[in-house]
């Protein structure tokens, strides 16, 4: 090894020793801080008993069940949200963003005036709009409205058959008219419409800016060559210019279903039950501050990290992709 | 997170600041009172905003039965209640507030309970309120009772003991409801009067307030009977430092006091050379109360010169002379079939 290079080696090492040993003395001290108030700490809470409920999950849930066991449910609640809010933003996002690219000018100035509109308004006032907006005008949920046999529409939301308790063999459970509104089946709460709208059509204007972005990195001569060759428009387009295009389009759409899946922790301001929501919850029955907000940056950071992981693999495909002869 | 609302994250990025802090803070704070007194002001964790407790009007002035207590503290120990410097706390920051040495007290409507009074590093004081809670329901429902609630959505606001009160009672009544949680307190109340829930459920003395002040209509509204819980408020020290924690406790004591032997704000002079020993005692004419508590003996007359005795604070912030107009029930003195006892001063 030349010594330049191991000069390099003694330096990081030194720098990741030192930086490890920071890490651990500010663990440390705050520890120590912590028992010498009399601060009781550790994560031995998240086996007790949860003690509260929580309004809606895909998960059977009861309050004897364990912090932990909420903490799950939380989870799931938010993935519940951003996975079908990525599909759906990425979707509507590519759409809208050919749609700027039109020679049609009524089409690609309604798709600008989108684009401008919501990414321009903060996320929170949307969600309370949205979520204010479909409050009020559905019925009250003594007055649900029948849209179909046994599909309701009430301020409880969207009640619509579901496999019952037994599983999906069990039948369906349907759901009937009860003693404050609807009751059996499955319910699209007016929050988690709310939050699902919200942050779908929010994250789209990005995408759209993203995928335009894309396709105009391409350089005009590669459309013009690939008509020169006798391919159509649409052809050019899917064989030359997309391939390219992908490439620097998967980074930052990378970024926008980071975004989108950390923009669920708003929803504690429209009442629906994500996993902040419940660490919050759990955070006050406890008092264990310390603990709860390091759960919810733990699982972020893993969220994160597998987002990435999955993009970094998805970006090795289509280099490849785009590489082929 | 692109956009971050600054209004929303500021409190959790609080507490994770708050928290950094925490390993450079001295392990020992020092004596709360030298603190106070050297630094000439105290500092209180208040409520955000909860009218009738801790509130703020325009002109920035702070009002209710938690400020009092405050004012009262600062009297008994600066001998000025103005010497007092608020710091607003929401409900998830409270506690470390405290804990860090951020605020000397905190007089914030927070329930006494045993996980918080033996786990967090602080000391609940006395009590100062008892409270609560209740239901807030549609008169259109015909409800009779919160036991009817069963399948109901709730909506409730998060950050408090509501929502486990909440889950245990129906459960103790093997009923299934449905909470709808909010972090925001006008975000639950709108969401309530537009409909989404069919009751609203937080503590008796709040709910009054809402049905009067934030429903359209508030004769379409009533409040059921029943209370699910107890929620005995009062302010909280931090643990450790047991001369500031009997000062808080005997101030608050001082003040019930005053009310059960007559002393208000108008007459405290003149009681001064009162017949009775146990009023002599309490406003520093014989013995020196003040001594072993390391104040003059004029501390508990001082303390109820600036807000009155309890009846007074009450009266003038929740009570008749106030827009909440909330009967003195349990807050009544002991003599008077209430639960507000005070150990004597002697």
């Amino acid at each position: 090894m030349s010594g330049r290079r191991l000069r390099s080696f003694a330096l990081q090492g030194a720098v990741a020793v030192a930086l490890a040993l920071l890490l651990w003395l500010l663990f440390h001290i705050t520890a120590a801080n912590m028992r010498e108030r009399g601060i009781h700490s550790g994560f031995g809470f998240l086996l007790q008993p949860a003690g509260f409920a929580i309004g809606e999950s895909p998960l059977p849930f009861d309050s004897a069940d364990s912090a932990l066991w909420a903490l799950v449910v939380g989870l799931v609640n938010t993935l519940r949200v951003a996975l079908p809010a990525i599909v759906i933003s990425t979707v509507l996002g590519t759409a809208i963003g050919l749609g700027r690219l039109s020679p049609n000018l009524l089409l690609s100035g309604l798709c600008k005036a989108y684009v401008e509109t919501l990414r321009n308004v903060p996320l929170l006032l949307q969600l309370l709009a949205w979520y204010f907006v479909v409050t009020d005008l559905l019925p009250d949920s003594g007055a649900a409205l029948q849209i179909m046999p046994h599909v309701f529409l009430s301020k409880s939301g969207l009640a619509v058959p579901w496999f019952g308790d037994g599983g999906a063999f069990a039948g369906l459970d349907l759901p009937v008219r009860g003693r404050f509104g609807v009751t059996g089946g499955a319910a699209l709460t007016p929050e988690f419409l709310a939050l699902l709208g919200g942050l779908s059509l929010y994250t789209a204007a990005y995408v759209a800016e993203t995928v335009r972005a894309g396709i105009q990195s391409v350089p005009r001569g590669q459309s013009e060559a690939a008509l020169a060759l006798g391919l159509s428009r649409l052809q050019g387009f899917r064989l030359v210019v997309l391939p390219q295009a992908l490439r620097s389009i998967i980074p930052p759409l990378t970024n926008e279903h980071l975004s989108l899946s950390k923009n669920v922790s708003l929803a504690v301001a429209i009442g629906y039950p994500d996993l902040v929501s419940v660490a919050d919850t759990t955070l006050n029955q406890t008092g264990r501050a310390a603990e709860c907000i390091a759960v919810i940056m733990a699982v972020y950071l893993l969220l994160s990290l597998l987002t990435a992981w999955a993009s970094a693999w998805l970006e090795r495909r289509t280099g490849r992709w785009a590489q082929r002869p | 997170m692109r956009l971050l609302n600054v209004a929303r994250v500021t409190p959790r990025l609080w507490v994770a600041a708050v928290l950094l802090l925490l390993p450079f803070a001295p392990a020992h704070a020092g004596k709360t009172l030298d603190q106070i007194r050297q630094r000439g002001q105290l500092v209180c964790g208040v409520s955000t905003g909860v009218i009738g407790f801790s509130a703020v009007d325009s002109q920035g002035r702070w009002s209710g039965l938690d400020v009092d207590v405050c004012r009262a503290i600062a009297a008994a120990v600066l001998k000025d209640p103005n010497k007092v410097k608020y710091v607003p706390v929401n409900a998830e920051q409270r506690f470390t507030a405290l804990q860090s040495g951020e605020v000397d007290l905190l007089s914030r409507n927070t329930t006494w309970t045993l996980t918080r009074d033996a786990s967090l590093g602080l000391e609940f004081t006395a009590i100062t309120y008892y409270d609560g809670q209740g239901f807030l329901v549609p008169k259109k429902l015909k409800l009779k009772s919160a036991a009817q609630l069963r399948g109901a959505e709730i909506c409730v606001q998060s950050g408090t003991t509501t929502e486990q009160n909440l889950s245990d009672y129906f459960k103790a009544q093997g009923v299934n409801i449905k909470p709808v949680v909010f972090e925001n307190f006008e975000a639950s109340i709108r969401a309530f009067f537009s409909g989404r829930c069919q009751a609203y459920t937080t503590d008796a003395s709040a709910l009054a307030f809402i049905r009067s002040k934030e429903a359209q209509k508030p004769d379409d509204y009533q409040i059921l009977p029943e209370l699910i819980s107890k929620e005995p408020l009062g302010p909280v020290v931090r643990r450790g430092d047991d001369e500031w924690f009997t000062i808080v406790k005997w101030v608050v004591f001082a003040l019930i006091d005053a009310e059960e032997y007559g002393v208000t704000q108008g007459n405290v002079q003149a009681m001064k050379a009162s017949a009775n020993p146990a009023v002599r005692r309490l406003l520093g004419s014989t013995g020196d109360s003040g001594k072993p508590l390391g104040l003059d003996r004029n501390w508990a007359a001082r303390a109820v010169a600036a807000v009155g005795n309890y009846g007074e604070i009450f009266r003038r912030n929740v009570g008749a002379g106030s827009p909440l107009k909330l009967g003195r029930g349990l807050n009544a003195l002991w003599t008077q079939g209430g639960l507000m006892y005070a150990p004597p001063i002697r």
